[in-house]
């Protein structure tokens, strides 16, 4: 039965050759925009490569990449689930400033006590921004992408009116909420940042991104959970006719896939921002999400790592200034590994010529496919 | 009374400020949406549009140039994802995403080297798209300037009504719109009576760019004078779900687009007046949308085929 | 009978030493055709035998690797099918091709619409479809949408679709597969009227009954390669068998005479409507009893579909009992019903039976995946799962072998059935329901299906099939119980079962004696 695998055959069958091509052919076209813009490739890449190579740098990269890997890892969780959360921006606003409310109005507790409690109000609030969808989904059939959409904005500006609620506003000028209690912070200690070299946000949440992603790869492939939600996403009526709960199981899909983006929010304001600004527009974590777990192959540990790769080429990109690039090339290049991701389907269907006896144009699946009848 | 014409007068201005850009683009997602192809680009064909109407008009002066020449950029990407959609099957949702990163990465990348590192762009009074039938009414009265509130507005507002009409016509009077339809519903179907799928949906796709250029253009040379990179944030991803609102007809969506405007308009009428939190105003758009959905509109019937590639055997 | 109309002297289709690859795999393989005019000509064969496959070249769908297509005695190259309609051919799917929500007339002038300037004319094209369809006799309601209209109607649009297109060469495939005995011989007759006009027909399929009723000539394919056209008067119904399966077959099952034990499943007076919410189950009584096959014969869309639905708690009831070993399972979820001895073989196995990306190891565990072995504490023990798989896989003979961990999406629709009858079975439960269970199989894969439900039969299982297969029901069933109209409107024994009768009552008629 199984042939010799040819050279073609292990390029056309291995998804992990297709991503580090597409990474490939995107640093190449964005050297082509350097290039008519009459910069220097070299220059500019070598930029990005040495800014984010050193010990410090990589510090930085880290802690960027932190709320990437979690709304990377939400919107994977969601779309192994066959659902598009396109809603992982407002559950990450909402997780936000969930651990901002707690950070701030029980900041005199101890560490030990109040990072659990910000880690599970975060969670807690973004999976009831899930649910909330997901109801809607259940109860009246609302098409989930539109309603997450909303839900976006419907967070964005509920963060925005929180964060000016005197209890918790900034007693100075600023058009922020009050920093959160140290208590709260998951910053390093100030001596090991500057015994190791890292950068001054330095912090442990990587590592909750790290358990966060193991969790999600055990549910998702290893326990009875996951193979409910993944029979439900691949065919709700198989599912249904095998006497999984259809309804209760997307909601508790949407359920995980917002904690996971909501804490996210907390990881980001406990590591990072310490505190919320009122912002005239959504900053983008969720949608980068889409990208993170797109360029991931919608699995945890390729999540964690295009998170992490986003966040370099984010981090990177900011220093492109520095050489005379714009750091929009950043933009350029992961747009164009993504579509060049969309197009590595072709190489698969060669293979389906190759070894499948019918090809069978339908053979071809979308991430998003079988929701909505 | 008179206070009342006047907001209201107010709020249906502000109304036929926000309702354009996004029903253009809704209209473009019609296209695509309906004939089978996903298209979550459209905030990436809006950026391009917008920015290239405003450079094209601040270069050649001419806004009605720059307006179409931004529904042509818009257009570049469409047929950008059109080709990695409909020729090669790729993912849908995958390749509109990229959409969303590529547009505004090179037109604000291309912005910083045209304009010297700044990427704002303004443009000149008479380099935006003109306004019609202004000083046509007597604003002392307070009938006229209801009127004027109204009536007085740009060509592209005006357009944009007349688009609906026509895309309406489009879709389910000609030839074109019946086979676009069923190209959404039965691609097999359609190749069997000699329809050419990949062809049609090559075209919607394409005129789907257009309209979200168009939608963008709007945004920057009608109302508001200037490109920014935050021009369009989150308007593409609106005329989406004013799409699914119109369950994928371009009459629904004009409803669902006018639905947005108007509470946007209210928006502005009740930040100025009520002294509520303004954040709270501005939720109401999204509130409300939720709120018609559940109480009128309920399930939309997605086109059979959409979001799966149809590929032709050999 | 017949061939009065056929012109000896005018062939209308060559097709000559035609082969199509696909990759390694060779589909069909110097094939040979030849229709003339005003002659049925039938291609019989398996499934997967090729048939659809030379079909679609000559419709344009696909292009021959060689070969050479000749339409009216002249060469022609068809890139698509709008070649193929130029050239005066059309085709009807055995899956219609008619777009649901357009309603009859926008579907048959779907791609030749009549326009004025720029916009369509939907007054002429309903006025050319009526006259259409009164000059070739065939009833439609030109503004009803397809959705709302029957399979046979559906048919109809089809044929006009083709018609429309000025066919004078007919293709249909597998034309039959949907509808009654009644409707079957409607069709026959409207084929005979159309060679009487001059039209050629060609007609897909693996009935040999048909064959029989309605076509001159027959053309038999197997495994790609051309076996032998036929006049089929000269050869009887066995002998087409054998030259399409290659060996010779026997159509009758072998089933030991049995008494019947207790009631297993019992239903009382259901009611329940469908998915427009009209009511479709109209107070229907049933029961099916231990060691016997009670067989629903009906026409497509008089209730069974629903009934089953109920009976495994995917839809609701209005009212009704249902007992499954005593307990009432009526609009309890599927799980309830499982629990309580309920196991099936759905009708549609790519919908319902199986999750086509997820392996066969874990297809197997569909309702089991919370039990031990194969997990303990929510986690999964993946070496349980895979012996479980392997041990099915070569018990139920699924192939390939060694295909734990392939997606059910790569297997044939044959051995796709295999993995459902190997869970049902296995789940070990009194009742087992089986629906239209050999649909678009082979007829090795046939015998196989209809060998393990006799064996659970035998083994004092209740068994409940649902079959639009009429031959299929009387050869299995022991009581048969006709469904009209949303209720069992007649149960005769299996053995005393016959067609015309049936074909009767499934229409609501009434049978005399």
């Amino acid at each position: 039965m199984d042939k010799k695998k040819n050279v073609f055959t292990i390029i056309a069958e291995t998804r992990i050759i297709h991503i580090l091509l597409s990474i490939l052919l995107g640093f190449a076209v964005g050297a082509f925009f350097l290039l008519i813009m009459g910069l220097d490739v070299g220059a500019a890449y070598g930029r990005l490569i040495s800014s984010v190579t050193s010990v410090k740098g990589f510090s930085y990269v880290v802690v960027y990449s932190i709320p990437y890997i979690m709304t990377g890892l939400s919107v994977a969780f969601s779309f192994r689930t066959g659902i598009f959360n396109i809603g992982s921006e407002g559950q990450f606003v909402m997780g936000s400033m969930a651990a901002a409310c707690i950070g701030i109005l029980l900041g005199q507790l101890p560490s030990a006590i109040l990072i659990p409690l910000c880690f599970l109000g975060a969670m807690v609030v973004g999976a009831v921004w899930g649910i909330i969808v997901g109801f809607l989904k259940n109860k009246w059939g609302i098409n989930e992408v539109l309603s997450m959409i909303m839900f976006n904005w419907i967070a964005f500006y509920l963060s925005n009116f929180i964060a000016g609620i005197p209890a918790i506003h900034s007693d100075g000028t600023a058009e922020a909420t009050k920093n959160i209690s140290e208590n709260a912070s998951t910053l390093l200690s100030k001596e090991l940042i500057a015994d190791l070299g890292l950068c001054p946000t330095a912090n442990w949440g990587i590592l909750v991104a790290l358990l966060m992603t193991i969790i999600a790869w055990l549910i998702i492939d290893k326990t009875t959970l996951g193979y409910r939600l993944k029979a439900v996403g691949f065919n709700k009526t198989a599912a249904e006719y095998g006497g999984i709960n259809v309804s209760r199981s997307i909601l508790t899909a949407l359920a995980i896939s917002g904690a996971l983006a909501g804490l996210g929010g907390a990881l980001q304001l406990m590591g990072m921002g310490s505190r919320i600004s009122v912002f005239s527009s959504q900053e983008g974590y969720g949608f980068a999400g889409i990208v993170v777990a797109l360029m991931g192959c919608s699995n945890p540990f390729g999540a964690f790592f295009a998170g992490i790769f986003y966040g370099a080429l984010i981090y990177g990109g900011s220093k492109l200034n520095l050489v005379g690039a714009p750091t929009q090339l950043i933009n350029v290049i992961v747009g164009t590994v993504v579509l060049f991701i969309a197009i590595s389907v072709i190489f698969q269907r060669l293979k389906y010529v190759h070894i499948n006896k019918k090809p069978k144009a339908a053979a071809v699946q979308s991430v998003k496919e079988g929701d909505d009848k | 009374m008179t206070s009342f014409m006047n907001e209201f007068g107010i709020i249906l201005y502000a109304t036929l400020i926000y309702t354009p850009p996004l029903l253009y683009a809704a209209l473009g997602s019609c296209f695509s949406e309906v004939s089978g192809v996903v298209n979550i680009g459209i905030e990436g064909m809006m950026t391009a549009g917008a920015f290239t109407g405003t450079v094209v008009a601040y270069f050649t002066g001419s806004p009605y140039l720059g307006f179409i020449c931004g529904g042509m950029a818009g257009m570049l990407f469409g047929a950008i994802h059109a080709f990695a959609t409909v020729n090669l099957g790729a993912d849908q949702t995958i390749s509109g995403t990229a959409i969303n990163m590529l547009g505004p990465g090179i037109v604000i990348m291309i912005a910083r080297v045209l304009f010297n590192s700044t990427d704002t762009i303004p443009l000149t009074p008479d380099q935006k798209i003109p306004t019609l039938f202004k000083g046509v009414f007597d604003t002392s009265t307070v009938f006229g300037r209801f009127m004027d509130n109204v009536f007085a507005t740009y060509a592209s507002t005006y357009l944009v009504f007349v688009m609906v009409i026509v895309v309406w016509f489009v879709f389910y009077k000609t030839r074109f719109g019946l086979r676009l339809r069923a190209c959404g519903e039965h691609p097999q179907a359609c190749e069997t009576l000699g329809i050419n799928v990949i062809a049609t949906r090559f075209a919607c796709v394409c005129i789907s760019g257009f309209l979200s250029g168009l939608g963008g253009a709007c945004v920057t040379m009608a109302t508001s004078n200037q490109f920014r990179p935050i021009s369009i944030v989150g308007q593409g991803f609106i005329a989406i779900a004013a799409v699914l609102f119109g369950k994928f007809r371009p009459q629904g969506a004009l409803l669902g687009c006018l639905l947005f405007g108007f509470c946007s308009g209210l928006k502005v009428v009740l930040g100025g007046s009520s002294g509520v939190n303004v954040h709270l105003i501005s939720m109401i758009p999204y509130v409300v949308t939720v709120i018609v959905l559940v109480l009128f509109v309920g399930k939309s019937r997605v086109p059979a085929a959409n979001g799966k590639p149809y590929l032709k055997s050999k | 009978m017949a061939k009065e109309y056929i012109d000896m002297n005018t062939p209308v289709i060559e097709m000559r030493d035609i082969v199509k690859k696909f990759g390694d795999f060779t589909a069909n393989d110097g094939i040979n055709l030849t229709v003339h005019k005003g002659e049925i000509h039938a291609i019989l064969g398996e499934n997967g035998a090729g048939k659809s496959t030379l079909m679609n070249q000559l419709y344009g769908l696909l292009k021959p690797t060689s070969g050479q297509i000749l339409v009216n005695g002249k060469p022609i190259e068809m890139n698509n099918p709008r070649d193929a309609i130029a050239a005066g051919i059309g085709m009807v799917h055995q899956h219609f091709m008619l777009i649901q929500p357009f309603t009859v007339t926008e579907n048959i002038v779907l791609g030749t619409e009549p326009t004025k300037g720029v916009a369509l004319d939907m007054v002429t094209a309903r006025k050319n479809v009526e006259e259409i369809s009164q000059r070739y006799g065939l009833a439609i309601d030109p503004d009803a949408r397809i959705e709302d209209i029957s399979v046979g109607m559906q048919q109809r649009v089809e044929i006009l679709k083709a018609l429309y297109r000025g066919a004078d060469i007919l293709i249909l495939d597998e034309p039959t597969s949907s509808l009654t005995p009644q409707e079957i011989e409607e069709l026959i007759v409207i084929m005979r009227s159309l060679t009487k006009d001059g039209k050629s027909i060609i007609i897909i399929t693996h009935k040999l009954k048909e064959i029989k009723a309605a076509a001159d000539f027959c053309t038999i394919i197997r495994q790609g390669k051309y076996i032998d056209t036929v006049d089929v008067e000269k050869v009887s119904e066995n002998e087409l068998a054998s030259m399409m399966v290659g060996r010779n077959v026997t159509f009758t099952v072998d089933k030991p005479e049995q008494e019947p034990g207790e009631v297993v499943l019992d239903v009382k007076d259901l009611h329940c409507n469908d998915y427009r919410d009209v009511e479709i189950v109209k107070g229907l009584n049933l029961q099916v009893r231990r060691g016997e096959i009670v067989g629903i014969a009906g026409i497509d869309g008089n209730g069974q579909t629903e009934l089953v639905e109920v009976i495994t708690g995917l839809r609701k009831g209005t009212s009704g009992q249902i007992f499954v070993n005593g307990a009432d399972v009526f609009n309890k979820p599927p799980r309830f019903g499982f629990d309580h001895g309920v196991s099936s073989i759905p009708a549609d196995r790519q919908k319902h039976g199986l999750i086509l990306d997820f392996s066969i190891e874990d297809n197997l565990i569909l309702q089991n995946y919370e039990e031990q072995p194969y997990s303990k504490n929510h986690f999964f023990n993946r070496n349980a799962i895979f012996e479980h798989a392997t041990e099915s896989i070569e018990s139920y003979d699924i192939r390939p072998q060694h295909s734990e961990r392939r997606t059910a999406g790569t297997l044939s629709g044959g051995n796709q059935q295999k993995v459902i009858i190997a869970r049902e079975v296995q789940n070990d439960k009194d009742l087992l329901i089986a629906v239209n269970p050999t649909r678009g199989l082979d007829v090795g894969a046939i015998e196989y299906v209809h060998k393990y439900i006799v064996e659970q039969r035998n083994k004092g299982k209740a068994v409940l099939l649902v079959s639009f297969e009429l031959d299929e029901i009387m050869s299995l069933s022991d009581i048969i119980d006709v469904i009209f109209d949303g209720k069992i409107v007649a149960s005769v024994p299996g053995k005393d079962a016959n067609e015309n009768d049936l074909g009767l009552l499934m229409a609501g008629g009434k049978v005399n004696g």
